[in-house]
């Protein structure tokens, strides 16, 4: 059972592994580069194992000591698992232990795996979006260590292999239009994100959409739900 | 290299892991399976996704600068060409890679 939904669940994380190991080997180097023992890249990314967060935190070390300012950061930078977790509530019931590693291990990559991936009838779902979880931690603890072990002796060429991002979170969005009948949330959460950047700026634009998307279902709650067409 | 102590650091560090826990864990804490879910928050629950997966292709996108640079020309291309690739095959392996490759020859020979 472990080893059938351990097949099903790696190729869903190929893509991951391209981009974490990039991610992760930049950010275990750039954590070297300002002065870290590789100690710290492991510990933090085993730890908080979200990567926005593990960047902006190699400046918080660098700076003053201000535990509330760290605070507040922390709680901007990663209030979107808020909405993970209300995504997820129903999907995570009757995980028993598995449970509590799933929710520990929601970043991006593997909340939208695990949300969208269309896992076959005969694969234990418990264990393939807990084998989806844990290879994605792999991944980016491997690489952050590797790049904090290795520091400045890596030279890039692969400028742009960052995209493999961008281009997954483009096709698990395209994959999410294709299933649903109606577009209205999706098209709420892009142009409220789209908007808040342009009005916010690219450091600051995360907490206004989300406050935003919360608004605009709110209020369209009736149209939205009478059109229906959730996935 | 830092100012801290070693002991500011681990707090600073641990501020941010229980940060980060917490708005991880906090909504399966507040709608624990004792009581059934409220009605506004399950409808959340399907309405949010859409919205989300959106709003990532967004932020992946927030240091592009269309009125500077390359104008985000390569990253208009590379998601074209991603999404044309994910129309015609529906391979998603596929349609990543070949984006991402479509991606690194435009941003190391073109722009």
């Amino acid at each position: 059972m472990r080893l059938r939904a351990f097949r099903a669940a790696f190729p869903h994380t190929i893509p991951i592994f391209a981009g974490f190991w990039f991610l992760g080997m930049a950010y275990g180097i750039y954590m070297n580069v300002s002065g870290f023992s590789f100690v710290y890249p492991m510990v933090m990314s085993i730890l908080i194992f979200g990567g926005s967060l593990e960047f902006v935190a190699v400046s918080m070390l660098t700076a003053p000591f201000a535990p509330l300012q760290t605070l507040i950061m922390t709680l901007m930078i990663q209030a979107r698992h808020l909405f993970y977790g209300i995504s997820m509530l129903d999907k995570f019931k009757g995980m028993g232990w598995k449970k509590y590693y799933l929710i520990f291990g929601m970043c991006d990559e593997s909340f939208s795996i695990n949300y969208t991936a269309k896992i076959p009838q005969n694969v234990d779902r418990g264990w393939f979006m807990f084998f989806v979880t844990l290879l994605n931690q792999f991944y980016w603890v491997s690489g952050s260590t590797l790049g904090g072990l290795l520091g400045s002796l890596i030279h890039f060429d692969t400028e742009g292999l960052d995209f493999v991002m961008t281009a997954m979170f483009v096709v698990i969005f395209l994959e999410q239009l294709m299933k649903e009948k109606k577009h209205y949330t999706a098209l709420v959460g892009t142009a409220a994100a789209l908007i808040c950047r342009l009005c916010f700026g690219a450091d600051s634009f995360m907490v206004p959409t989300m406050l935003c998307i919360l608004a605009l279902l709110t209020v369209f709650r009736k149209p939205i739900e009478k059109a229906g067409g959730f996935v | 290299m830092t100012d801290m102590t070693l002991t500011q650091q681990i707090i600073t560090i641990a501020i941010c892991i229980l940060g980060t826990m917490a708005t991880r864990f906090l909504p399966f804490l507040v709608f624990s399976g004792r009581r059934p879910t409220p009605k506004f928050v399950q409808y959340l629950g399907r309405a949010l996704p859409s919205a989300i997966f959106g709003m990532l292709v967004v932020y992946c996108l927030k240091n592009v600068t269309v009125f500077a640079g390359s104008h985000g020309l390569p990253e208009m291309i590379a998601i074209a060409a991603t999404v044309g690739l994910h129309l015609w095959k529906k391979q998603m392996l596929l349609s990543i890679a070949g984006g991402t490759v479509c991606y690194m020859l435009l941003v190391q020979l073109v722009f």
